[in-house]
């Protein structure tokens, strides 16, 4: 079994399906279908996985390596610790579940499904890859579907919501692109895990100055800043940070639940995950001098998004801002764990704590917000088009259900104990509050305005009088039911049961420390 | 018997020519005078033919070189005889369908006379024999220019023609009197030697300019150009294709063989920093005011015939480099280029030719859509175009290119090369009105009411014929540069 | 086997002449039929010329004397960077066949020229006699011209006629100098290999390289002498066009590699500087022309001046690795400015008759032509030159070769790779999508694609990544090639 290549299959998979799917897109039913086992084909590749991991080495796992165009230092390098083992599962998860809200989607399903499926590849693809050059193509691969996905599907807005989508997201990807470029023609490496050994001490940034600075930069650090900003600017354009998010609230909001969901609970961890894989690794001493501007960043993250989240009226707005404040947390735990501490267990404990909060927090957060946007969906499909917050009023007593279920998905976003959230979050403050205690301080402001506006969506939507046109509203039907069970299910699981993941993330989490 | 008729002998050819032609004559003004003119054509001409063609094998077969005073058999005087005859050949072929008049006898036979001129006018070494040769070949085309009877510019041509022909007569006598009296012999080769002797004086190259100036007007190349234009578009077509093709190849003859016979001594210098007088700056001053005079005022004309004039003024203009190569490459090149050149000239205007009879005029816009209505016609013309500008793989590519690389390689360190930008330059500039005739032809929109015309097979055999041979020497030219190195080499006189 | 690909083309023009005039389906068969038998010689004269000469050398195909009074031989040979230029010939030649195949009007002449002009361009190519290459190289001048006049669009016989007097004038400059360089060396002949081994004199090469090397250049777009591109590619039938940006361009700037740079390689040190700043300013001027461009053929017309902006660049930065990113980019940017061209005039134009983007942008052709706006935007995502197609390989290699030795000038050139991304997604928001949701459902709908457009586009897109996915495959042609005797002249700055 462990012969196998088996992430490049993983890979291939939705590939593959999404041809598929493509060529069958004119039977609208049978490319569903095709889509739909495509996903669970990968869903039990991803478990396999899961099954063969190995949560007592700590390094490189299902490697594969060949030398593709070795006179660039371009190889095909695949490899997954636990982060990517938790990014792989977590796509795999959200995938079928996003495929299942969209199943009546009304124009060209097929071409939809492949698209997803092809983001699926891409997604896959960029938790998998460990050379610049393939990492890089997955990473755009995962761009291009979303936008199509938003503008040929979206609501109203979807054309501005798309096109600042793409334009943000290429844009860093392009600064992103021309610092890789940059670092290449330094090191003659395409490769993270050697670029990691050759920034362990500096080396980067020599090697930087020694082949491109001279006549343009004065010093290695601003040469190596400079570098540094345009690959940080690809990741915080696509978690996304402050001030680059812009282009969220539009385009989670415009996009189709199915997409939506996708975007919340997949794509968001492609920023963080770079953040983690590469960012951190290769930039180490930039990122700790930048720690106090950039833990700004992330606080201003959490809190605007939340305030924010409790202005909105539209429940998919409220969603989307409620999403970009998790993420916050996430780049709060990593942002804290770069402090420069002497050297000693303890320290390492808080910051290998911070940063299995984080992969937690992201897991569950990708379960939680997809939930989220997943009932969002419902209730617009069953109020033919209305999400407005004020709109809705005693629910609870025409669909038990639905709120039911609703309300454990908001706690477990909230982060009660008990459910998935809960974990997360505690760790990653667990973690920050030693390392960057203001930070942290001012972070939890976040978590009580969460507090409220959930609180808020649970008594306007739910409780008070029912307003006469929902009177016929329909409970969950058994298709949905089935829908959400698993990842209910989950929620629960993880929060009554965290060793199951952090067993996987921890070894990933004190890999990660090693590099600084 | 023997001694007083042996003269005779070696001008078999010319006298089988001029019989020819007086038989025409004959024959067309006693029997055939009652026929309509078609017949008449066709009877003068097939008389015409005939004799051509018996010349031809006549020269082929024998192969008796001598040399005396006056007279030059050699490989070289009968390859270009032959050359001349085929020329005369396709023009006698295509008169065939001369409707501009009735007196068909008369015409083949001046024809014919002036072919005669023609071939004696290359194979003598004597420069009295040479100018007499000239106006044999003039007069007859005087009078042919001026033939079609009904039309203006017909005898307005043969007027011009007639006088800046005899001007130019007239200078190349005074040239040649003033050598007489220089050196005391009218033989080229003598001259030569008596030139290299003596001390130069003004004189001597007053001589040179005089006599110069007769062989650049028929040659017309600038500044003795200006008749060109009017003939070429005057006169009736077919004698057109002879004056553009036959006389000039037996004009760059003449002067190739005066000059590097003649007046070797008197090179002087064209190169680029160093300019001495002699007939080098001379023709390298002719060469440019060819070049610029006939592209320029080519890229302006809306008739055909008068395109291609002017074409021909620049075509000469080129020829003229091939006299700054080395010995060894001078009149390879030169031979080379012009023959090409006549070949497709002579294809050019038969394609004219055969247009004009077909009713449509000579404007440039009435060629329009010509390749749908004509397509293998088209074709033809597409060919002969194409070499002229200069495209491979075509004769007047390589034609080109020998000549500018002759005239490179002529003077050391590159001395020469700007003259050679001056025509490639030039060259260029050409590709535009041949392009023009061509977009006609095949991207312009027929006209309401044009029909298509089948060219009568005994003009379109001719024609597909010179354009296979452009082709062919294009692709090939080795053929015919083997023929001219060895015919030039085993001169037995030196040339 | 790859001399075939040059008999084959122009027997199949030949045979189009023979055909009937009326039969379009027989026109277009047969013309199909041509090319894919070039490419077909293409390829097996590639895997031929791999096992028989991996080292890079120059393998002879035919070598017989044709003027032996000039020197001149009948010389066709190949070596790795000739096999990677025909092998984009080929596939350019088959995909402009399939875009062309709606042709109505005097189909099987326009097949014919088209025919004439790809034999000509494989002859350039697999040329090793300069009066060869310059004849194969002239002989392709022709078959431009009409078809541009003939079934072109804007001001189709002025853009022909500029083509057609800018090309000659490049070619009269590489005569001269090829005339001169003759000379100079003694005229015992032309072969390209023994003349580069010849020591010109420095003062000669000085200006003898500038003259053949801007005579080339002209016709690869070199500023301030590209004008006749953009025209050109507008007017141009899209096969045309295709064939323009897509092969013709690369004649020039592979004579610039082949003839100037390896005979001349003092006066090649000496310009050096001069021509690459000429090329980054090509580089950025046609970036920035082309954001401002108000017809989608302008705009693709200037991407190409662009793009071979950098082609030139890695000509000039002298080192292993910009050369190699330089021929990869010419067989790159050929196959993505063909599929470019392929979409704006086949796909678009033919189907809306506007290619004026004021025009477009209400049509929506997201909705009504998806196929299409994937393909365009695919074909423009490997224009910018991201990872996973071609350009992305050839343009990292000619930045790093160019960083190594004009570093100021690289940074100017990323600032164009910027500008590409601007200027495309510039034309996808225009071209593509519409600002707001068409009123009513009444727009015309457009025409299917059919299956030779289908084909077309899959054949180069299939290309561009798979050569995206394994540039070895190139690489392993290109870079042994470079390292043969022939040019290390311009490693060493050829100082005689």
């Amino acid at each position: 079994m462990s012969t196998l290549p088996l992430l490049t299959l993983l890979t291939l998979v939705p590939l593959l399906g999404g041809v598929a799917t493509l060529l069958a897109s004119s039977r609208p039913n049978l490319s569903r279908r095709i889509a739909f086992a495509a996903s669970l084909l990968a869903l039990a590749g991803a478990a396999l996985l899961w099954a063969e991991f190995d949560t007592g080495s700590a390094g490189w796992q299902f490697v594969e390596r060949y030398a593709w165009v070795a006179s660039l230092g371009i190889d095909y390098h695949l490899g997954i610790d636990g982060l990517g083992l938790l990014m792989v599962l977590l796509s795999a998860l959200i995938v079928p579940f996003a495929m299942l809200a969209s199943w009546n989607i009304g124009r060209i399903p097929g071409l939809y499904f492949a698209l997803i499926l092809f983001l699926e590849a891409g997604l896959f693809g960029t938790f998998t890859a460990l050379n610049f050059f393939h990492w890089f193509i997955y990473w755009e691969l995962g761009l291009i579907p979303a936008f199509f996905l938003i503008k040929m599907w979206g609501g109203p807005r979807r054309s501005q919501a798309a096109v600042q989508f793409f334009i943000y997201t290429l844009a860093g990807s392009v600064a992103m692109l021309l610092a890789f470029l940059a670092i290449y023609a330094a090191t003659g490496l395409f490769d993270f895990d050697q670029l990691a050994d050759v920034a362990r001490h500096g080396g980067l940034d020599n090697a930087l100055f020694a082949t491109l600075g001279g006549s343009l930069f004065k010093s290695k650090e601003s040469l190596a800043a400079v570098v540094f900003l345009g690959v940080f600017l690809g990741f915080a354009v696509k978690a996304p940070l402050m001030p680059f998010h812009t282009w969220l609230p539009s385009a989670y909001a415009e996009a189709p639940t199915g997409t939506s969901m996708l975007l919340t609970g997949a794509m968001s961890k492609m920023g963080v995950y770079g953040f983690l894989r590469i960012l951190l690794p290769l930039f180490p001493g930039q990122m700790r001098a930048m720690q106090t501007p950039l833990l700004c960043l992330a606080v201003v993250t959490i809190v605007f998004s939340a305030a924010a989240a409790l202005a909105q009226r539209d429940l998919k707005r409220m969603a989307a801002y409620s999403s970009m404040n998790h993420i916050g947390y996430c780049l709060l735990g990593i942002f804290a764990a770069v402090q420069l501490t002497a050297p000693g267990v303890a320290w390492t404990t808080e910051k290998a704590a911070a940063l299995n909060g984080v992969m937690l927090q992201m897991f569950s957060h990708g379960l939680t917000a997809s939930a989220l946007f997943y009932f969002v969906g419902l209730i617009e499909q069953r109020s033919g088009g209305l999400r407005g917050l004020d709109d809705f009023g005693g629910l609870r007593k025409a669909a038990p259900v639905f709120c039911g279920l609703l309300g454990i998905t908001l706690f477990a976003s909230l982060g009660l104990p008990g459910l998935s959230g809960f974990v997360g979050e505690f760790l990653i403050f667990k973690g920050s509050l030693p390392l960057a205690g203001w930070a942290a301080a001012v972070s939890t402001l976040g978590l009580l305005i969460t507090a409220i506006f959930m609180l808020a969506i649970l008594q306007r939507v739910f409780s008070g009088p029912v307003q006469s046109r929902w009177t016929g509203w329909k409970d969950l039907t058994t298709g949905e039911r089935l829908t959400l069970a698993p990842v209910i299910t989950l929620m629960f699981l993880l929060g009554i049961c965290p060793q199951i993941l952090i067993s996987v993330s921890n070894p990933a989490a004190l890999a990660i420390l090693k590099h600084f | 018997m023997n001694s007083s008729l042996a003269w005779m002998i070696p001008l078999i050819p010319e006298e089988l020519i001029i019989l020819c032609g007086l038989l025409a004559l004959v024959i067309d003004i006693t029997i055939a005078r009652r026929k309509t003119v078609p017949v008449r054509a066709a009877v003068a001409g097939t008389m015409a033919c005939l004799g051509c063609v018996a010349a031809m094998g006549w020269i082929a077969c024998w192969h008796d070189y001598t040399a005396s005073e006056m007279l030059a058999l050699t490989p070289l005087t009968q390859f270009m005889k032959l050359v001349l005859l085929a020329l005369t050949l396709v023009v006698a072929v295509l008169s065939f369908g001369a409707r501009f008049s009735r007196h068909l006898g008369e015409y083949f036979a001046l024809l014919l006379l002036a072919a005669a001129g023609l071939m004696l006018l290359v194979s003598s070494e004597n420069l009295l024999v040479i100018f007499i040769a000239l106006e044999m070949l003039s007069v007859p085309l005087y009078v042919l220019t001026a033939f079609n009877k009904s039309s203006l510019p017909s005898a307005e041509a043969a007027l011009k023609y007639f006088l800046f022909g005899s001007v130019a007569a007239a200078s190349t006598l005074f040239g040649i009197s003033l050598l007489y009296g220089l050196t005391g012999t009218l033989e080229l080769g003598s001259i030569a030697d008596k030139l290299a002797t003596q001390p130069v004086e003004a004189v001597c190259y007053l001589a040179l300019v005089m006599t110069l100036a007769g062989f650049a007007f028929k040659v017309a190349s600038a500044p003795f150009h200006f008749w060109a234009p009017d003939v070429y578009e005057g006169a009736p077509t077919p004698i057109a294709c002879f004056i553009a093709s036959a006389s000039k190849v037996a004009g760059f003859f003449v002067l190739a063989r005066i000059i590097v016979a003649g007046f070797a001594p008197l090179h002087g210098s064209a190169a680029w920093e160093g300019f001495r007088a002699g007939w080098m700056p001379l023709l390298a001053v002719f060469a440019i005011l060819s070049m610029i005079v006939g592209n320029i005022a080519a890229l302006v004309q809306n008739s055909v015939k008068r395109l291609l004039a002017y074409s021909a003024i620049a075509h000469g203009g080129y020829a003229l480099l091939a006299f700054f190569g080395n010995s060894r490459q001078m009149l390879p090149s030169l031979f080379f280029y012009v023959i090409t050149y006549a070949l497709t000239v002579l294809g050019a205007f038969a394609v004219v030719s055969v247009v004009e009879n077909s009713g449509t005029r000579d404007r440039l816009s009435d060629w329009a859509g010509l390749g749908r209505r004509a397509p293998l016609l088209s074709a033809c013309m597409f060919v002969f175009m194409l070499s002229l500008a200069g495209i491979p793989p075509l004769s007047g590519f390589f034609g080109k290119f020998y000549v500018f690389t002759a005239a490179t390689a002529g003077a050391p360190h590159l001395a020469m090369l700007w003259l050679v930008i001056v025509a490639i330059a030039a060259g260029t500039i050409s590709l535009y009105y041949y392009l023009q005739v061509l977009k006609q032809i095949y991207a312009g929109e027929l006209s309401v009411g044009a029909t298509p015309f089948r060219p009568s097979l005994a003009a379109l055999v001719p024609i597909a014929l010179l354009a296979c041979l452009v082709i062919g020497l294009g692709c090939a030219p080795g053929w015919l540069l083997g023929k001219l190195s060895f015919v030039i080499n085993s001169n037995i006189i030196k040339l | 086997m790859l001399a075939w690909t040059i008999y084959i083309s122009f027997l199949g023009a030949a045979a189009q002449v023979l055909l009937p005039a009326e039969s379009r389906r027989a026109a277009r068969f047969m013309a199909l039929f041509t090319a894919l038998a070039g490419l077909v010689a293409a390829l097996v004269g590639a895997a031929q010329y791999e096992r028989l000469a991996p080292s890079g050398a120059v393998a002879d195909l035919v070598n017989i004397s044709w003027i032996a009074d000039l020197g001149i031989r009948f010389h066709l040979a190949a070596d790795g960077v000739s096999v990677t230029l025909v092998l984009l010939t080929g596939i350019a030649a088959v995909s402009g066949v399939l875009f062309s195949w709606n042709i109505e009007r005097r189909a099987r002449e326009f097949f014919a020229l088209y025919l004439a002009l790809i034999g000509g361009v494989y002859g350039v190519f697999l040329s090793f006699d300069l009066f060869l290459l310059f004849v194969f190289y002239e002989i392709a001048i022709i078959p431009k011209y009409f078809l541009i006049a003939v079934w072109g669009s804007t001001r189709r016989e002025y853009a022909a006629m500029k083509l057609a007097l800018y090309s000659l004038a490049g070619s009269a400059m590489v005569l001269i100098g090829l005339i001169a360089a003759y000379v100079v060396s003694g005229s015992r002949t032309f072969e390209l290999l023994e003349l580069a081994k010849y020591p010109f004199p420095p003062a000669f090469q000085i200006w003898a390289f500038l003259l053949v090397f801007v005579g080339f250049a002209v016709l690869a777009g070199l500023w301030p002498f590209h004008t006749w591109a953009p025209t050109g590619h507008v007017a141009a039938p899209t096969a045309a066009s295709m064939l323009l940006a897509g092969v013709v361009m690369k004649l020039g700037a592979y004579g610039a590699l082949r003839v100037a740079m390896t005979l001349f390689p003092y006066g090649l040190r000496f310009w050096q500087n001069e021509i690459a700043l000429l090329a980054v300013i090509g580089i950025v001027y046609g970036a920035s022309v082309a954001l401002v461009q108000r017809d989608l053929k302008f705009v693709i017309g200037y991407s190409s001046v662009s793009h071979m902006g950098f082609v030139l660049l890695g000509l000039m930065t002298l080192t292993q690795i910009g050369l190699s990113g330089a021929v990869l980019q010419m067989f790159s940017h050929g196959i993505v400015a063909g599929l470019l061209f392929a979409v704006v005039g086949r796909m678009i134009y033919d189907r809306t008759h506007t290619r004026q983007l004021s025009e477009l942008q209400p049509m929506n052709l997201s909705v009504l032509a998806p196929f299409v706006s994937v393909v365009f935007v695919l074909a423009g995502v490997a224009s910018i030159g991201l990872p996973g197609f071609s350009g992305f390989v050839a343009e990292l290699q000619v930045l790093v070769g160019s960083w190594s030795v004009f570093p100021r000038l690289t940074i100017f050139a990323g600032i164009g790779i910027l500008l590409g991304f601007a200027y495309m997604v510039r034309v996808w928001m225009k071209a593509l999508f519409a600002e707001n949701e068409p009123k009513s459902a009444s727009i015309n709908k457009l025409e299917p694609v059919s299956i030779p457009e289908r084909a077309g586009a899959f054949l180069l897109l299939g290309t561009a990544i798979l050569i995206g996915l394994w540039p070895n495959i190139l690489l392993t042609l290109i870079d042994p090639a470079l390292h043969s005797p022939q040019f290390q002249p311009l490693w060493k700055g050829g100082l005689p």
